[in-house]
């Protein structure tokens, strides 16, 4: 019986194709499902301690709230994943490129205020309402991620330490904007929706999940991360960033010019912030901006995100809809009296685990040896 | 007869390759044992074996006759064996004594007793003829005793057998001297040496036997006296290797790169790194300029690439002024570069080998079209030069380059820069490190680059390749230029004079 179930995993992580997982090795693979089970362990222990009765029920919750209604429930696993995976995809490829980008947060916030500002005013567009609110979001965070850049470039400022001022410059700038351009809400911590024109369309994505809510900022997401893949692995200008990311003297000698790729690519990272705060925020019966003392979680969400998947734009796809079927299972907990917080902690959890990914890596290459008797890589 | 380190059959596997392949080395009580093997031969993966930071599939050690497990490297500590590793491991700003007693400190209440540690080193010290100073600091010191202070910490450690990493690498003529006398005391007082190396004149010089690697296989050993220098590279290479570069006569042309006064400063301290520097390198001929490392090269070279700031002073190539251009402007100029560190600025190493060797082109119409890499195009220029340069690898251009041996880096850079046919081509120790088959072929190269009627100028710690190679020596001491001589007139004597800053010569 344990032979036969070793054989089948054997077969199974032998089998796993390599195209799918390309930006990882098989063993960065199977670090993350490690990273991944251990976590939801730790979620599974503080639920034991706290409730022990109700804990099994939750850790199903966990896993099958993302299915428990149907296409719904999938439908809300990808209104959760599209910012996410969009804010992943912006730490990832700013990391691909040699950069740490904790500043997502900053940039969705000023790609919000500006696809806000035009998703409200600017009715007269049409048809073309949605798309130039889309473009003004992009816009607003390339211009947030533009200012680190330059500091790094020209003035040698670390990105960590500029990115996160820019993050607290657009939560209190938030303040002062939303209520000098006249889109605060129906409370002062909430701004105006946009309009319906101004709003992401459907695209049919409703009636297959069944959902007033989705729009297409999931397949906005897709494209995003198809199109950052064929940069990064297709192109000179990747071949160039990755250069730089990889190794900055051996970029110099080469005769590439770093200043120009560092800023180009934060300018890139905050273009997809932008885009992943207009999924977020442009819609009419969905997530609301909030203009309050913290910066938008999401951003933050990202390097978690990208984390687990080794920064490979493909993979962040995957990790990005496992995080949000997490969220989903996790909004349900309270069901069972948990706190749906437990699901942050999950995550923390998670990213811990993934941080460690070399320990994991010596584990599972010890277990393969052990086991199957051949060298994994 | 008594041998006290046996490796029998020793069997190392990597994923693709085979390191060791049933090797077995035998070294005797009181011998000099030389490990002579091309880069990638394997003789490092065996002495990792022996050490314990490797453990091989097959085979047994035998230490004193008895079979060992060695695990770790505090395995080998415990059975006597030491290693004098080629790059020093040695704390800076601690003294010679603190850097002996590291790891292994007496302590009474809490404190170091240095004073009996300092007894032990001086005895030691005069036991072995190791001249040190214990309380000089080892940022004061020159590489030479750096590398007795290494010595002594193994035998402060109580090693028997001491295994010699490629120890004369970054010595002067004369420092190389002493060192070949401290290994005789060695033997005198009953230690064995294992002696790693590929330069055959020092194996003629001190070793006793020489057990010779080829691609991972042994191929025998043999008594040292009784095998020439050529036996012992055909052995090592597979073939015949020729010593003797043919150069054809000299036939000098325009001036390809002038550089006029120039002054580079350090980047952190102010010391000027290079002095009011000027020489020219005309068309057809090889300048070499030699020195001990770290006497102004590094920064010499990278001012003229462009990889630092020039603070004073101008460079010409072709006559154009170059001195402010960027580095691509340079490098599509017709400047080719070897650098000093493969690792820092020659490869990216966690890109694959084809993407290496387009570092520089990779925007040329040949490898991109729209912005969008032409990846066949890549992977055969890749596969073209592989084969020129029989640069091996295990997986061909899909290979990242970290996982390729150091030899083979450094001839994937080889190839990179010489298919760039640029019209100067700066070689910064482009052999550092490389087994007597790829020597013997970048030399060949550089020459062949020499008689097409380009300039080469040569960086070059190795006094057998500053002799044999160049047309024309400068010596380099403290940033200045010192001497200038002819590599037919002078001598290794003369030249480890200049290059120690003992003596300064006429500049024309």
């Amino acid at each position: 019986m344990m032979k036969k179930l070793i054989s089948i995993l054997k077969n199974f992580i032998l089998n796993i194709p390599n195209t799918l997982i390309k930006p990882f090795t098989k063993i960065g693979f199977l670090a993350s499902l490690f990273a991944i089970i251990s976590g939801i362990l730790v979620g599974f222990l503080i639920m034991l301690v706290v409730n022990t009765p109700y804990a099994g029920g939750g850790l199903m919750t966990i896993f099958f709230g993302g299915f428990n209604k149907g296409l719904t429930s999938i439908g809300d696993v990808l209104i959760y994943a599209a910012p996410l995976l969009l804010a992943g995809l912006s730490v990832g490829f700013a990391f691909k490129t040699g950069l740490f980008n904790i500043g997502v947060s900053g940039q969705m916030a000023f790609g919000a205020f500006l696809a806000i500002f035009v998703g409200v005013k600017w009715t007269f567009l049409g048809d073309f309402h949605w798309i130039v609110a889309v473009l003004a979001a992009i816009i607003g965070g390339a211009l947030w991620g533009l200012i680190p850049g330059l500091l790094k470039a020209l003035f040698n400022v670390h990105e960590v330490v500029s990115t996160i001022m820019m993050n607290w410059i657009g939560v209190y700038g938030a303040f002062v904007a939303y209520k000098a351009a006249g889109l605060v809400g129906s409370t002062t911590q909430n701004a105006q929706k946009v309009a319906r024109s101004g709003a992401l369309p459907a695209w049919g994505l409703d009636s297959i999940f069944n959902s007033n809510t989705i729009n297409n900022g999931i397949i906005l997401a897709i494209i995003a991360a198809i199109l950052i893949h064929i940069i990064l692995n297709k192109t000179t200008f990747g071949f160039e960033l990755k250069a730089v990311g990889l190794n900055k003297d051996s970029a110099k000698y080469a005769g590439i010019n770093s200043k120009r790729n560092i800023i180009l690519s934060m300018v890139i990272a905050g273009a997809l912030s932008g885009l992943a705060a207009a999924t977020l925020y442009l819609n009419v019966t969905g997530e609301t901006y909030k203009i309050e003392t913290y910066p938008i979680e999401q951003g933050f969400e990202g390097i978690a995100v990208a984390l687990l998947a080794y920064s490979g734009p493909l993979p962040i796809i995957a990790s990005s809809i496992f995080f949000a079927w997490l969220k989903v299972g996790g909004d349900q907990l309270s069901g069972w009296g948990y706190d749906p917080n437990i699901i942050g902690v999950i995550i923390s959890a998670i990213v811990y685990f993934s941080a460690l990914g070399f320990i994991f890596k010596k584990v599972v290459k010890k277990i393969f040896k052990k086991h199957f008797g051949g060298e994994i890589i | 007869m008594e041998y006290i380190i046996e490796m029998l059959n020793i069997t190392k596997k990597f994923p693709g390759i085979i390191a060791n392949d049933n090797i077995t080395l035998q070294l005797r009580k009181g011998e000099i044992l030389a490990l002579l093997g091309e880069n990638g031969a394997g003789k490092s993966t065996l002495m990792s074996v022996l050490f314990g930071l490797y453990q091989a599939e097959e085979g047994i050690i035998k230490v004193n006759g008895k079979e060992v497990k060695i695990e770790n490297a505090k395995d080998a500590n415990n059975l006597s064996i030491g290693m004098v590793h080629q790059h020093f491991k040695l704390v800076h700003n601690f003294t010679v004594a603190e850097n002996i007693i590291l790891g292994m400190e007496d302590t009474k209440y809490g404190f170091v007793k240095l004073d009996d540690a300092i007894n032990r080193i001086i005895e030691l010290s005069e036991r072995y003829k190791l001249k040190i100073d214990p309380y000089a600091k080892i940022e004061n010191i020159t590489v030479g005793m750096q590398q007795r202070v290494e010595i002594l910490k193994m035998l402060y450690r109580h090693a028997e057998i001491l295994i010699f990493d490629e120890p004369t690498a970054v010595l002067t003529p004369q420092e190389i001297g002493e060192l070949i006398k401290i290994m005789k005391n060695l033997i005198k007082e009953g230690k064995s040496i294992i002696l790693i190396t590929h330069k055959l004149n020092e194996i003629k010089a001190v070793a006793d036997r020489c057990s010779v690697l080829r691609k991972g296989k042994y191929i025998g050993t043999v008594d040292v006296k009784d095998t020439s220098p050529e036996q012992l590279a055909e052995m090592m290479v597979g073939r015949k290797v020729n010593f003797v570069i043919e150069k054809p006569e000299l036939v000098l042309g325009e001036k390809i790169l002038e550089v006029k006064n120039l002054t580079v400063l350090g980047a952190h301290s102010h010391k000027p790194q290079v002095k009011n520097i000027s020489f020219n390198v005309r068309q057809g001929e090889i300048l070499c300029i030699a020195g001990i490392e770290g006497n102004g090269q590094t920064a010499l070279v990278e001012a003229i690439t462009g990889l630092t700031t020039i603070h004073e002073g101008q460079i010409l190539l072709k006559g154009d002024d170059i001195t402010l251009n960027s580095i691509r402007n340079k490098t599509l100029g017709g400047i080719g570069h070897i650098p000093e560190d493969r690792h820092k600025h020659g490869l990216i190493l966690d890109y694959t080998l084809a993407e290496n060797l387009i570092l520089q082109s990779y925007f040329n119409p040949e490898f991109q079209k729209h912005g969008f890499l032409k990846f066949d195009a890549i992977d055969n220029h890749g596969r073209k030069l592989i084969e020129q340069f029989d640069i091996r690898s295990g997986q061909g251009v899909k290979t990242p380059a970290r996982s390729m041996s150091g030899g083979n880096q450094q001839k994937a850079i080889v190839a990179r820069e010489f298919d760039r046919n640029p019209e100067l081509m700066i070689a910064v120790t482009p052999t550092r490190g490389l087994d007597a088959g790829a020597i013997e072929y970048i030399h060949k190269q550089l020459i062949a680059l020499r008689n097409q009627g380009k300039a080469v100028l040569l960086i070059s710690l190795e006094l057998d390749e500053v002799l044999n190679v160049s047309d024309r020596i400068m010596v380099i001491y403290e940033g200045e230029l010192v001497a200038e001589v002819d590599p037919k007139t002078t001598t290794e004597n003369e030249l480890g004079l200049y290059m120690s800053g003992s003596k300064r010569g006429v500049l024309s």
